[in-house]
């Protein structure tokens, strides 16, 4: 075991926790025991090494109090919010929950039921292993159950906040989101840090079950600044004719690895996913994805899109397999690259496994550069070489921005990137008008 | 305004101009006619620097100042416009903030101020109007989607909020409707002044109905050949270029 996997050990035994939850902690905490840690000869950690996260062994909880005030800026969205200091609720700038969100610690015995029914159990095998440990330092997070039939009348805003504190947290978020048979449900999850330098440990779970014909609108941003490490998962299982429009976004940190495993467990299914990463400086942004169609008729739609600066690093891999049952399955994978240095690197690798012969799939992965046509194009017009390189860089993003369904989303996130790139959207805000 | 002399340039190690000369008065209107691969785009793209463009002979001075020796940005900056014969989609860049851009860039070179966004929002509204473009399209990406009537009105926009000296249109007219064709040349009418020139490259005489040129030059094997004014356009219509062509040789 390393000193790493024993540290975390010690921090979840000096846990308070609800008693329902203590089956599930016991046996992540005896799964963790038995991990090997990762080295970079193991496959899914190769490019991102945990070096730095060893070197901050994560030293305590965030008290309950005394979490001081909130200055982060939220999404102007109509929405119950519930937001997080440092993986502490905040009632203060929390909303009133509907029945349909609790906390777990909150959970009636119905939430418990629930819980117990899927809490842990969206995630696959131990092959996660910081779901493990999400699991074994369980203590609070969020459930999200909508009854059969039943539309949220509001999307759920779920608020993780890193605030400075003199030594390195560890904040285990957690969400499960149960839709039932023909649910339906917009969920955001927004990650972000105040200003002040700051080193803690990110380790945020998201269970998601889209049942029969139901349907999920999510959004999953990351916006923590530059010493925050951040490692991640969304789990799904999609059933029949389930849809799921997922988008995701993540600016670079010291350390961001952000896994999805969707599953297609009942005919029908299908998931749109988006994604954008946006690596500066020494950062380093890692996303994995993993499709999984166990079922015929499904599909799949994913385009990822970064853009890696200065000396950044970022590292896509994308994986959709297709298992032998899986007639008819339609899927399609792109991830696009956009280096803006010559110190800047990307590692993407598609993988597309197909055991089923009656399907139609597509992939690629490319590292271009800006189309020289379209640079002449804007030089043409007078505008200059360098402003017309990051007016084209921060199209190559706007566009799938541009596409994002939630528009309080879209006008959150807008000027934000823009202000990466120095472009000025109030020009874009007033077309509208 | 313009003054080509004796130019030679290549594309991809073939030899496209041998030895053209054309000069430019303010206020003057050029047609430049002639066959498929005679040189007409490559003029253009030469004239406005595009990269893969090389210039082995020869001299062009715009405005007092020898042209080569600008960016391409210098020169658009400078107030030479060449109005693109396939204009460019780029998806995510939106064309508010395209056109705004280019008009600020002519500004501060010119020594004024930026304008505001609601400025610049006012004019540009204004401008879609003059080219029957509605202003929906000011917000899409630039020339994304668009049908080719609209990418070629939207090029004339852009000729109107640069104000440029010097316009070199390229095939303005390729794969335009009539309806189309007539809101480009209104445009181009209404542009022209006595500090204003332009040089109209076109393949078919029709475009000239519209916009009546002074001169009509006929480029074949990279030279011009022959030279008249508006009636040898008709007569070029009638005979083909096949006779000049030969003279060329």
């Amino acid at each position: 075991m390393s000193d790493f996997q024993q540290q975390a050990l010690t921090l979840a035994a000096k846990q308070q926790s609800p008693a329902w939850l203590a089956g599930l902690r016991t046996q992540a905490a005896a799964d963790w025991q038995n991990i090997i840690w990762p080295t970079r000869k193991t496959e899914h950690w190769k490019y991102t090494p945990l070096v730095s996260l060893q070197k901050n062994i994560p030293a305590s909880w965030a008290a309950a109090s005394g979490n001081g005030r909130v200055d982060a800026e939220f999404i102007a969205v109509d929405a119950v919010r519930l937001v997080f200091i440092n993986g502490v609720f905040d009632p203060a700038s929390s909303s009133e929950l509907p029945a349909e969100v609790v906390r777990f610690s909150q959970a009636n015995a119905e939430q418990q039921a629930v819980l117990a029914e899927h809490l842990g159990k969206v995630i696959e095998g131990q092959q996660h292993l910081f779901a493990t440990l999400n699991n074994a330092w369980l203590d609070d997070g969020v459930l999200v159950h909508v009854a059969r039939g039943k539309k949220l009348a509001k999307p759920i805003y779920v608020v993780q906040v890193s605030s400075a504190r003199e030594q390195t947290l560890s904040v285990n978020q957690r969400l499960l989101v149960v839709l039932e048979d023909s649910a339906q449900a917009e969920i955001i999850e927004h990650f972000i840090s105040t200003a002040e330098p700051q080193n803690s440990f990110v380790n945020a779970v998201s269970e998601i079950v889209v049942g029969d014909n139901a349907q999920l609108q999510h959004y999953r941003l990351h916006l923590e600044e530059e010493n925050i490490q951040h490692i991640g998962a969304v789990h799904v299982n999609l059933l029949r004719s389930a849809r799921m429009r997922g988008f995701t976004l993540a600016l670079g940190s010291r350390l961001k690895r952000i896994d999805y495993q969707v599953n297609h467990r009942g005919e029908g299914a299908e998931l749109d996913l988006q994604g954008v990463y946006l690596p500066r400086n020494n950062q380093l942004v890692d996303y994995h994805t993993n499709i999984q169609h166990w079922v015929p008729h499904c599909t799949t739609s994913e385009v990822f899109r970064g853009i890696i600066a200065d000396s950044a690093q970022a590292i896509f891999n994308g994986r959709i397999y297709i298992h032998p049952h899986a007639q008819k399955t339609l899927a399609e994978l792109s991830n696009k690259n956009l280096l803006t240095s010559n110190k800047a690197e990307v590692n993407t690798k598609p993988e597309l496994e197909i055991y089923a012969d009656d399907v139609k799939c597509a992939h690629g992965a490319t590292v271009s550069q800006l189309n020289a046509t379209a640079l002449y194009y804007l030089q043409s017009r007078g505008i200059s070489r360098t402003e017309a390189e990051v007016m084209m860089s921060f199209g190559f993003i706007n566009e799938l921005l541009q596409q994002v369904p939630e528009l309080a989303v879209q006008e959150y996130l807008l000027p934000r990137l823009a202000a990466l790139f120095g472009r000025d959207q109030t020009l874009l805000a007033m077309a509208d008008a | 305004m313009l003054r080509i002399t004796d130019l030679f340039a290549k594309v991809e190690e073939k030899d496209i101009l041998k030895g053209l000369g054309l000069t430019v008065n303010p206020g003057e209107v050029h047609a430049i006619m002639g066959p498929n691969g005679a040189g007409k785009s490559t003029l253009g793209n030469v004239l406005s620097g595009r990269d893969g463009y090389e210039v082995t002979g020869g001299s062009v001075e715009f405005k007092g100042k020898d042209l080569f020796e600008l960016d391409i940005e210098e020169r658009a900056r400078e107030g030479l416009f060449l109005a693109f014969q396939y204009p460019v989609e780029i998806p995510g860049v939106s064309n508010m903030e395209f056109l705004k851009a280019s008009v600020d860039a002519k500004r501060k070179h010119q020594g004024q101020t930026e304008l505001s966004a609601v400025e610049f929002m006012k004019l540009a509204r204004e401008t879609s109007k003059r080219v029957s473009l509605d202003a929906a399209f000011l917000k899409r990406g630039v020339n994304e989607g668009f049908s080719g009537g609209e990418k070629k009105r939207n090029e004339i926009m852009q000729m109107m909020l640069l104000e440029p000296s010097l316009c070199i249109l390229d095939e303005t007219d390729s794969g335009l409707d009539i309806d189309a064709l007539q809101v480009v040349a209104s445009g181009v009418n209404a542009m022209r002044s006595p500090e204003r020139s332009f040089i109209v490259v076109t393949h078919y005489q029709r475009l000239l109905d519209y916009i009546v040129p002074d001169y009509v030059h006929v480029l074949a094997n990279g030279r011009i050949v022959k030279t008249g004014g508006k009636e040898l356009a008709l007569e070029l219509e009638e005979k083909g270029y096949a006779w000049l062509e030969e003279e060329a040789v």
